[in-house]
């Protein structure tokens, strides 16, 4: 993409480039052709400041002048190779996106051998395989951890992989979906529509579903609500829908916490939760060795168990 | 604050000081223990800061999180510790070299009461997290108008003052600062130009990789400008006073302020290295970087070799100590900076902790001790003592300002590269060989180190506040009369 909309802004700019380094030349021509005769020593200019400031009139350091010129002439050779000028792109026809996508590029070939062994695999064969779990645990620590912790473990609105309990499904094609594509969970908020009351006896009814110590009575209250309006993504008996990432409600897992308050606070203000897709960034193939990591997670038999 | 008329029996002179009449030292002994107080609290929050990167529980609430105290660190120690130190110093220079008054001296008092006003809304909406959003350009809209009126109330004074100066020729110390409002007024208009949606909130005019380059336009000329220019004119003031030789080359001095006025507005895209900013842009802002470096060290030079046969008063004078370590100071940072501007050096040193040690050999380095050396200078002038209450404390302050600054940039450094070899690494799989907080623990040490650092340039700071008080304590404020021009001076 060019970065002017008119060929004249490049014309500009080189010129200002060009005025500007034949005009420090020329400064530093201009002050650097008086020397000092040997021995002899500078006189002051004659001005006086402030009671006794004063100026010798010592001509430039030599090495300081020919430093200077250094970089100028460093500079000019770097526009002749480099792009700087707009109107001219440099004689090594280098550009930043290029240089990344060399360098990418022959990474990209090196490792291909590696990551093509594991993408003929199947996502669980991967997760026996020791070598390949290193290599996901290495991605994993690098594109994972800021959310799901180095432990895996999750944390409050991010999901703990180790355990059995999947939003969307833990079999590896699913998996492998959730990485790729992303996810988008999203809770409404019920709080206007039950009122403060309402809500609360939903929410009892949820702790009665989970196991948990409810109020009965507010629960018998809040059954009515759940059937109708919370039934439609979260089931009947509450225990949920994978296919729209709708909570289990009646296992021990809970995504914000499994106490009343934020069970109320959830159901009045709803939630918004997002997992980025990776697909595009990673490629298919690091995505596999990935699922493969993550489903050994919570699959930790055979080989992968006796590695850990 | 009346003139002592016996100072001045000689007012014959071709000049027109009337009789009687005196320099305004009224504005400068107030910018002057301000830049005490404010360096003190500037780097109290900066050790603070230092200590939360360490200690993550030392972040208290939102008001207290690091991410609002770093700005007012770097807010408090710019603009309120370093600004009141110009403030302070150019009103002094340009009314000495001039020989008169300052032009007005309601407009002094304006530009001293309404930079105190920005300094104490910067420190109250900061933490509150009103903010615009732009490194050392955080305030909001409000205070930066306040800001644009103070500074043009400052030119008008400066000029004005230099306008109807006694002596013909301009001297050297007033191009810089002359320089430095000027370039600073533009800097602040053009950065802070924003679209107000409330009292307190505002949106820049400029969208995307633009904003992004006229903020680094802004924020490499801030250092330029505010940072360098200003503080080299203390230095051709108050060295070559304190040292009582004349500054080595007039020619010398003519050839760096051109280049480096004009070579530092190009600089800016090297912040932007291997961003979204046009490859062209990145070229231009590395080549000009590194033209930078022979006039930055155009200044040093000047300064250091103006010592030349007054060598010796180093040994005994802890003031000369300040403003020489300054000018070392400012030769490895501007030495450094070009360096770090090299794409590939860049490509390491980008994002890590080596910026900002770079950032604090020039901070602590170069600004605080040519500043803190500069106000050693003027306390007794202003306050009609011959010397500070304590010289040796003068001595034990710049001890432990070196070890200080040594301490920290030298942690940073480590710290820095640690980190820039560390988030390259990779494994034969391609894989990062390091998850990035396993940076954040090679690097822990040097962050106890780096605190430490901080925390002695802190106490040194606290020993000069008391040797201040001291001083003034035992003093009475006078204002020195103007005398008259000698002819020869002209």
């Amino acid at each position: 993409m060019e970065d002017f909309s008119s060929g004249f802004w490049g014309i500009y700019i080189a010129a200002i480039v060009v005025i500007s380094l034949a005009g420090l030349l020329y400064l530093l021509r201009s002050q650097s052709v008086v020397k000092l005769p040997k021995g002899q020593k500078a006189d002051v200019t004659g001005h006086k400041w402030d009671d006794d400031l004063e100026e010798y009139n010592n001509p430039l350091p030599r090495w300081w002048m020919w430093l200077f010129y250094l970089t100028i002439f460093f500079a000019i050779g770097y526009l002749v190779l480099y792009p700087g000028l707009v109107v001219w792109k440099g004689s090594n026809n280098w550009t930043a996106a290029g240089q990344f996508k060399q360098e990418r590029d022959k990474k990209d070939a090196e490792i291909k051998p590696l990551y093509d062994k594991f993408m003929q695999q199947d996502v669980v064969a991967v997760s026996k395989s020791t070598e390949a779990r290193e290599i996901g645990q290495r991605l994993f620590m690098t594109y994972c951890i800021q959310c799901h912790g180095s432990d895996a473990h999750g944390a409050k609105g991010f999901p703990n992989l180790t355990d059995d309990d999947w939003l969307y499904g833990g079999s590896p094609e699913k998996i492998v979906e959730t990485i790729s594509n992303g996810r988008g969970g999203q809770m409404p908020a019920f709080g206007a529509q039950f009122g403060e009351e309402g809500v609360k006896d939903v929410a009892n009814h949820v702790l009665k579903i989970a196991g948990k110590k409810f109020d009965a009575e507010r629960a018998t209250r809040g059954e009515a609500n759940f059937k109708t309006v919370c039934a439609a993504c979260h089931g009947p008996d509450g225990k949920g829908n994978q296919a729209i990432g709708a909570p289990n409600l009646t296992d021990k897992t809970w995504l914000y916490g499994g106490s009343e308050t934020t069970i109320i606070e959830t159901i009045t203000n709803g939630r918004k939760n997002y997992m980025p897709a990776w697909k595009e960034f990673l490629g298919d193939a690091k995505v596999h060795l990935l699922a493969g990591y993550v489903y050994g997670l919570s699959h930790q038999e055979g080989e992968a168990a006796k590695a850990k | 604050m009346q003139a002592n008329p016996a100072s001045h029996p000689d007012t014959r002179g071709r000049g027109q000081a009337s009789p009687g009449e005196t320099y305004n030292y009224r504005v400068i002994r107030q910018f002057s223990i301000m830049t005490v107080v404010w360096g003190i609290v500037g780097m109290l929050v900066g050790v603070i800061c230092a200590a939360q990167m360490t200690w993550p529980e030392l972040n208290f609430g939102p008001w207290f999180h690091f991410g609002r105290l770093r700005p007012l660190h770097t807010n408090a120690v710019i603009f309120a510790f370093g600004g009141c130190a110009l403030f302070a110093t150019s009103y002094y220079v340009v009314q000495r070299t001039s020989q008169v008054r300052l032009i007005s001296d309601a407009l002094a008092s304006f530009t001293f009461w309404g930079w105190q006003l920005v300094i104490v809304a910067a420190a109250v909406t900061l933490p509150l997290g009103i903010t615009s959003g732009k490194e050392y350009a955080e305030l909001e809209w409000p205070i930066d108008i306040l800001i644009t009126l103070v500074w043009v109330a400052y030119a008008v004074v400066f000029f004005g003052t230099l306008a109807k100066r006694k002596i013909k020729h301009i001297y050297v110390a007033n191009w810089f600062y002359g320089a430095f409002i000027l370039a600073v007024a533009l800097l602040h208009i053009v950065n802070s130009l924003a679209v107000p949606v409330s009292m307190w909130k505002s949106y820049s005019v400029y969208a995307g990789a633009v904003d992004a380059m006229v903020q680094w336009w802004y924020g490499h000329n801030a250092v330029g400008f505010f940072l360098t220019a200003a503080f080299l004119g203390m230095m051709y003031y108050f060295v070559p006073k304190q040292a009582g030789r004349p500054v080595f080359s007039y020619r010398l001095s003519v050839v760096h302020f051109w280049a480096l006025v004009f070579t530092y507005m190009w600089a800016g895209p090297h912040h932007l290295h291997y961003t979204a900013l046009p490859d062209w842009t990145q070229s231009l802002g590395m080549v000009f970087s590194l033209i930078l470096l022979a006039p930055s060290w155009g200044g040093m030079i000047n300064g250091i070799m103006t010592l030349s046969g007054a060598w010796h008063k180093l040994r005994s004078d802890p003031i000369l100590k300040f403003l020489i370590t300054a000018l070392s100071f400012y030769g490895m940072s501007t030495f450094e900076g070009p360096m770090m501007s090299i794409k590939t050096v860049n490509a390491l040193s980008h994002y890590t902790d080596w910026t900002i040690g770079h950032v604090h050999s020039g901070a602590l380095g170069w600004v605080a001790m040519i500043s803190i050396g500069s106000i050693y200078y003027l306390i007794p002038r202003l306050f009609g003592r011959d010397s500070m209450w304590s010289v040796r404390l003068i001595d034990t302050h710049f001890w432990l300002s070196t070890i200080g600054v040594v301490l920290y940039i030298a942690a940073m450094w480590i710290a820095g590269v640690t980190q820039g070899l560390m988030w390259r690494q990779t494994n034969p799989d391609g894989t990062l060989a390091y998850a990035f907080i396993e940076s954040i623990k090679a690097t822990y040490p040097y962050y106890i180190v780096r605190v430490t650092g901080g925390a002695l340039y802190l106490l040194g700071m606290l020993l000069m506040a008391y040797n201040v008080a001291r001083t003034v304590m035992a003093g009475r404020a006078e204002d020195a009369a103007i005398p008259a021009v000698a002819p020869a001076h002209a």
